[in-house]
């Protein structure tokens, strides 16, 4: 039943009895993944359950039921039953290499995502090279409680808390973190990577669909833990060449703002001190 | 079956020595039983005061945006249950359980360190104290884990985490000096005959849960001195700006961590390969595969830490060989569940207390233990990693395991430790009642944790769809500690007015039926040669054989 209703709706269940999905195809390979090793759970689970209660009720004692076997074991059985376990958990393995490549390395961006002669920067990562694809490679920064972006580029690019993206894109994510242990999550869009000082963590998306998907720190890291949320816009790639373009504004306002006070600051400093 | 206590003693005890009495006789007694007893009443508390610090987290999540418990409570909170739980439950109780049956099993009159043995009680119950002093100032809020940074003293100054390092190096000597007491009785202290063939599976299970300890505590005794030294005296062990790692932590903790789940499960393991023979009369189905199963889980369980760590920054390669040989421990485990399965199978089930939980605890098992065959995948555990998932799981594994393990131990050996029964009537309501509060408090949370929700987190918003679970979860959890509370009035009850036990209420196969309950203090006047691995069918063989009438038991059929 539980099986039936997988195979027919995997976006339905998702979050209920699989691992979220939808954002980015390395969430989708994850669920799909976890389903098959759920078929096989679900398999062994009702095999041995059905055994187990069978045995409790079938072999109650009875006023007159047969005497209790004096067996004390079975080798052919036994050793029957140590292979079988060892076949399906190989069995489990080779799945899962199989899946592994799709969910580690990042594919190429695609025909609609941010073109190069942008304004953001993009660059070839260099663990996996995509084939001819073009990646935009985003520096996840966590610190209690909250998340900072840099994006790349000659002038400065950063955001807080939001990440926006631009869609048809493969985002590549270097993740460290400043203070404690942290871990960057966003459900849809796969799973997660440790942010740890003095380490760089690597994790990817590429989001279809334009929207907003959120997220948490999955790593206790001080009593704020549960605020430190995390969310990625995604948009279209002239959305977001707008979007960079006024946020590069905008710190450059606060920079030159910031400039202009302390000027005023030392200037005043200079008149009480004469 | 009211003619037990008529019916000829098969003991050959003669007069039984005038015991002492009084509280100072139990804070000076070197005796296994009562060093036993204490630690079972001690564990009980910790168990209570843990269950107690859940529940309240329970309140505080039953709602979102709930405001009862303040965030540095919760994570206070979280690391007392967490901590309490293991270092103070499930791996002393172990301890205490072992302390009095390992000798009687085996046909010792004590420990092989009797005053070691009561030593590792009182470094165990000052432990807990030095731990729980920590709510008079700063109670710790790293987590049972203490994840280096967070634990520096530049994230966490006040003295909560020092408490938890004390409470690191107490219990851990305590588990480490009674470890090594109880490797020294099993190896030089068995009844004449009982060759390692011969010996009951308990007692083979704490003797792997000894020598693990023995080889998993020194990694968490370094790692917390590390800990300490960062804190006070300026070293940067796990500090990255003075060329520290905080993933040496992560190793070091996990190193220890994982066999320490072993450490709390093999145990329980031993007490329903105890249960299920005597409770289907019928011989345990492959004594010598549960027996190598055992070496073999404890053997893989020493390289399988990594699995806790498959998020952290680590070569793909390096998390590949920790999901194989993760992947391998299901093979020994699986032969386990079997064997006790095949062990029912044909039996004539006598459905008392401890058949019900050992029942439970099978099929309670196979759930933790499927989750974790799947957590081992590692692309898979990215999703689940941390996750209320992989809270759901650890509880399947710890508590409907090992805590259903140690109700079933509970219930099957009272009578042999208080000389009364419990109520039958009251074990089933606690059975039952624990058994679907289990289930409802954290079947729910697989699917909290598939759907983002991190584990940890002392609130949430409506927004994520989090609530239903979160309610059920609270109304389940409240439904299991009513269910915990019907065993402990059980106990209270049964300890003043439950029905004479008599020498082996259940027809047990263990040499500790040989003995009166509760055991004189020298426990056996003539130790009888073992011949098998079930001494007490001989035994009973025998006086059959030599009276004409077989001996009684409460635990048959209601005539």
């Amino acid at each position: 039943m539980t099986a039936l209703l997988l195979a027919a709706a995997p976006a339905a269940m998702a979050g209920v009895v699989l691992p979220e999905r939808g954002g980015s195809p390395n969430a989708d390979d994850i669920s799909t993944l976890y389903s098959i090793t759920l078929y096989v759970a679900i398999v062994i689970f009702v095999g041995v359950e059905g055994t187990l209660i069978w045995a409790l009720v079938r072999f109650r004692r009875r006023r007159g039921g047969a005497p209790p076997a004096q067996i004390r074991g079975n080798t052919p059985l036994e050793i029957g039953w140590t292979v079988g376990a060892a076949v399906i958990v190989l069995a489990l393995a080779v799945i899962t290499f199989v899946y592994l490549p799709d969910i580690k390395n990042p594919p190429r961006s695609g025909p609609n995502g941010l073109q190069a002669s942008g304004s953001v920067e993009l660059a070839a990562i260099n663990q996996t090279a995509p084939p001819g694809g073009e990646v935009l490679e985003i520096g996840v920064n966590g610190q209690q409680y909250l998340w900072r972006y840099d994006y790349p580029g000659k002038e400065q690019l950063f955001s807080y808390h939001e990440m926006v993206v631009p869609t048809d894109t493969t985002v590549t994510l270097k993740i460290t973190s400043q203070d404690v242990a942290h871990s960057w999550w966003i459900p849809k869009l796969g799973g997660k990577a440790d942010a740890l000082p003095g380490h760089t963590n690597e994790t990817w998306f590429k989001i279809s669909k334009p929207g907003l998907y959120e997220g948490q720190c999955a790593e206790l890291c001080g009593d704020n833990h549960a605020d430190m949320r995390a969310a990625v816009r995604a948009v279209p790639p002239a959305e977001f060449e707008a979007w960079a373009r006024e946020q590069r504004a905008d710190i450059q306002d606060a920079r030159d703002g910031l400039a202009a006070q302390r000027r005023f600051r030392e200037r005043q400093a200079g008149g009480e001190d004469q | 079956m009211s003619a037990v206590g008529a019916r000829p003693e098969i003991v050959m005890h003669g007069q039984i020595p005038e015991r002492r009495t009084g509280w100072t006789s139990w804070l000076t007694t070197t005796d296994h039983k009562r060093i036993g007893i204490m630690y079972l009443f001690a564990t009980f508390l910790f168990f209570i005061l843990g269950g107690v610090e859940a529940l309240l987290m329970r309140l505080q999540l039953a709602q979102a945006d709930s405001t009862l418990i303040e965030p540095s409570n919760y994570n206070a909170l979280v690391s007392m249950h967490g901590t309490t739980m293991i270092f103070l439950f499930v791996v002393p109780v172990m301890a205490g359980f072992a302390n009095y049956f390992v000798p009687l099993m085996i046909g010792a009159r004590d420990m092989a360190f009797p005053r070691l043995n009561a030593l590792s009680f009182w470094l165990l119950l000052f432990g807990g104290i030095a731990f729980y002093a920590s709510l008079l100032y700063t109670p710790p809020t790293a987590g049972w884990t203490s994840y280096a940074p967070l634990s520096d003293d530049a994230f966490l100054p006040d003295g909560g985490i020092d408490a938890w390092i004390f409470l690191i190096h107490l219990t851990g000597l305590s588990s480490l000096v009674g470890a090594i007491n109880f490797v020294a009785t099993i190896h030089n202290m068995r009844a004449k005959g009982m060759g390692w063939g011969r010996m009951p599976l308990f007692v083979w299970t704490i003797l792997i849960y000894s020598y693990l300890l023995i080889l998993a505590l020194p990694a968490i005794a370094a790692a917390v001195t590390m800990l300490l030294t960062d804190r006070h005296f300026g070293t940067a062990f796990f500090d990255v700006t003075g060329g520290g790692d905080p993933l040496l932590w992560q190793h070091l903790f996990w190193f220890f961590g994982h066999p320490e789940v072993y450490i709390m499960i093999l145990p329980a393991f031993g007490m329903i390969s105890e249960i299920l023979p005597v409770f289907s009369r019928k011989p345990i189905f492959g004594y010598k595969a549960i027996a190598a199963a055992t070496a073999a889980i404890a053997f893989l369980g020493m390289l399988v830490w990594g699995h806790h760590m498959f998020t952290t920054p680590t070569a793909t390669v390096v998390l590949a060989i920790f999901m194989i040989s993760s992947f391998a421990i299901a093979v020994p485990t699986g032969i386990k569940i079997f064997n006790w399965i095949a062990t029912l199978w044909r039996g004539s089930l006598v459905f008392k207390t401890p058949l019900y939980f050992a029942s439970g605890f099978i099929g309670l098992f196979v759930i933790g233990g499927i989750s974790g065959v799947m957590l081992a995948v590692f692309p898979v555990d990215w999703q689940l990693q941390d996750s209320y998932f992989v809270v759901a799981h650890i509880h399947y594994v710890l508590f409907g395991g090992s805590v259903f393990g140690i109700f079933a131990g509970l219930y099957y050996w009272f009578p042999k430790m208080s000389g009364r029964m419990m109520s039958e009537g009251l074990g089933k309501l606690s059975f039952w009642v624990m058994f679907v509060g289990f289930n409802l408090t954290f079947l729910v949370q697989h699917s909290a944790g598939l759907s983002g929700m991190p584990r940890r987190i002392y609130d949430y918003s409506a927004s994520t769809g989090w609530e239903g679970y979160n309610l059920a979860s609270t109304i389940g959890s409240f439904l299991l500690g009513i269910g915990v509370l019907i065993t402990v009035v059980n106990v209270l009850l049964s300890i003043k007015n439950g029905r004479k036990a008599g020498n082996d209420p259940w027809h047990g196969n263990t040499l500790e039926w040989f003995t009166p309950s509760p055991p004189p203090d020298n426990n056996f006047d003539v130790v009888p040669v073992v011949r098998s691995v079930e001494p007490m069918k001989d035994i009973r063989r025998e006086v059959v054989k030599r009276t004409g009438e077989p001996a009684g038991s409460v635990a048959e059929p209601v005539a």
